[in-house]
């Protein structure tokens, strides 16, 4: 049962196969007895997912059931949730009970969805392994002495362990695909503003957003289905029509153009990687599409970009961190100074400090025009070279990431080397694009992802790029040894 | 650029954070090192190009005037650290 895609359950509540209430026991069951091998879940919400199943049953028995009826599922511990904490995996809000649910949130109890709980993260979304979470890193099912990837990892892990049938998650820079790359999932980062961030913790406002992270394309879409649409709360939140994105899952790909950027094929990736994103790109011309080799010549300044951008948004976010009005203060200040510096030096970790400092410094007086501006150009070039390239084809492809998972402590020690294996994802936030990973292979027993690329708002294409892919291969299906 | 350890000081004042005494060299070498791969950014001639700040170029979406949200303030204050009498306390600021 728990190898069962969040498609196949929705066929079995409804033929009554189980019941929610059954599916949602087994689920919180393996939790407790599986997730201390994973670290994959901060807070499990047992009764209230109960109380969701029983719910869920009703309607189904009633007949007023939809799509997502019964179907347990996870949210990151970014996304509020009314009465449960809501963590971000820091210090700073280990006390914190959100007095309200996300928009995400609201939309999935009224599809009537169950939540497992809140998973795993980095800190703060701020991290590319899960290292840099309060509660301890989250681990990789197919190798535990292996980073998830991050900052989703938790979500990620849940998932490839059979935790929970799929799970929520957020992407600023890759913390949905590298994630899902690296833990052998399916996750699709939606184009900016597609996703309302109402109530979704912010890091960096103008790349945040939130998606799927399930076992298949199908699921995705099944997914998104519910995530997606307009909300007044959000002000970057774009007012357009959701289309039903399963709908198109079964076109087929005949004459599809695939392009290829040059510049994710070098230097630093991984052989094994570039022979199975090959691998993969041949399957598509099998299944009748045509490949070219398209240049993003500006690919290597999406890192420097976007560790200026970052960082400059997220310490203004997280200014709102000041030990008065929720979360973490500080033992005795002696003034309003101390109170402010001590509650925020205490309640963030290592890696939150030190991108609040690079933002404060890039935002400070006489280094605007060199730092956040220059970014802000830089910006513009990486956007233009995708706009030019997928005028040209349908969607780009290439490796979701340099390397596969890397052992837990290995990169720690140098945020540099760390912030590199986001190479091929960041430039997408940056765009505000839609980007999918997809599994497509292992290298040493670790799980690898291709990433799939389109333009703004060309979701459905991707999901059915993805979805055809699915039912020619069979990587999405495999399993860690001994799950 | 490097920074030393007056400059993570005044960084961290701008910041208002806290920063041990003993973790200040590594602060200064970390973000020595991120401002060093940032600077990769000085090479690119960006004259003429337009500074981009939101991916679809969206502008900032007007409302009618109304008021539309309600008072929550006893739920809102509930999670906080210290209340007294709807007000939020802090240590004293004026003698």
């Amino acid at each position: 049962m728990f190898d069962k895609t969040l498609a196949e359950l929705a066929q079995g509540l409804k033929q009554g196969e189980f019941s929610s209430v059954e599916l949602t026991q087994a689920y919180l069951a393996r939790i407790k007895s599986e997730d201390d091998k994973y670290n994959s879940f901060i807070t499990v919400t047992e009764e209230q997912a109960l109380t969701q199943a029983q719910a869920a049953d009703e309607a189904i028995a009633a007949g007023t059931s939809g799509a997502f009826t019964g179907l347990p599922m996870a949210h990151k511990d970014i996304f509020c949730t009314e009465g449960v904490r809501t963590s971000c995996a820091s210090r700073m809000l280990d006390n914190f009970i959100s007095p309200y649910n996300a928009t995400v949130v609201n939309k999935f109890n009224a599809a009537g969805a169950v939540m497992l709980g809140k998973t795993n993260m980095d800190e703060f979304a701020m991290g590319s392994s899960n290292e840099s979470s309060f509660y301890g890193p989250s681990k990789n099912p197919w190798n535990t002495d292996c980073v998830p990837g991050g900052s989703s990892g938790g979500s990620a892990a849940a998932v490839a362990a059979q935790l929970t049938p799929a799970a929520t998650g957020t992407d600023t820079g890759g913390s949905i695909r590298q994630p899902a790359a690296l833990c052998g999932i399916t996750g699709l980062k939606p184009t900016y503003g597609r996703v309302s961030r109402f109530g979704m913790i912010a890091f960096a406002s103008s790349l945040d957003q939130g998606g799927p992270m399930t076992k298949s394309a199908e699921d995705a879409a099944m997914m998104l289905n519910v995530m997606a649409g307009f909300d007044k709360h959000d002000s970057t939140s774009v007012d357009r029509e959701v289309p039903d994105y399963t709908a198109d899952l079964n076109k087929p790909l005949d004459g599809l153009k695939i392009g290829l950027p040059k510049e994710f094929f070098m230097d630093d990736l991984d052989a094994d990687i570039a022979a199975q994103t090959q691998a993969a790109i041949k399957e598509f011309e099998k299944l009748g599409a045509t490949v070219k080799e398209v240049s993003l010549p500006n690919t290597a300044l999406s890192i420097p970009a976007y560790y200026i951008i970052a960082p400059a948004e997220a310490s203004s976010n997280l200014s709102r961190f000041d030990g008065v009005r929720y979360g973490y203060r500080c033992e005795s200040p002696v003034d309003l100074e101390d109170l402010y510096k001590r509650s925020r030096g205490e309640g963030f970790g290592p890696e939150v400090k030190r991108r609040i400092m690079i933002g404060a410094y890039a935002l400070s007086e006489g280094f605007y025009d060199a730092y956040y501006n220059k970014a802000q150009q830089i910006r513009r070039l990486i956007r233009d070279d995708f706009a030019k390239v997928l005028s040209e084809v349908d969607v780009i492809m290439g490796p979701t990431t340099p390397h596969p998972a890397f052992k837990i402590g290995e990169k720690s020690s140098d945020p540099v080397a760390m912030y590199m294996e986001d190479i091929f994802t960041i430039s997408l936030n940056l765009a505000g694009l839609p980007g999918m990973s997809v599994p497509c292979g292992t290298v040493n027993g670790l799980p690898t992802g291709l990433q799939i690329i389109g333009d703004y708002f060309a979701e459905q294409k991707l999901l059915n790029v993805a979805h055809q892919f699915q039912l020619a291969t069979d990587w999405h299906t495999q399993s860690p040894q001994g799950i | 650029m490097s920074l030393d350890r007056s400059d993570v000081d005044k960084i961290a004042h701008l910041a208002r954070l806290q920063i041990e005494e003993q973790d200040a060299p590594e602060y200064a070498q970390n973000l020595s090192n991120i401002l060093e791969l940032v600077d990769q950014m000085q090479a690119v001639d960006t004259t003429d190009v337009a500074p981009m700040a939101h991916p679809l170029d969206a502008v900032q979406r007007l409302r009618s005037d109304n008021v539309t949200e309600e008072n929550q303030r006893e739920q809102l204050q509930s999670v906080a650290p210290a209340v007294e009498n709807g007000l939020f306390l802090v240590p004293k600021v004026i003698e």
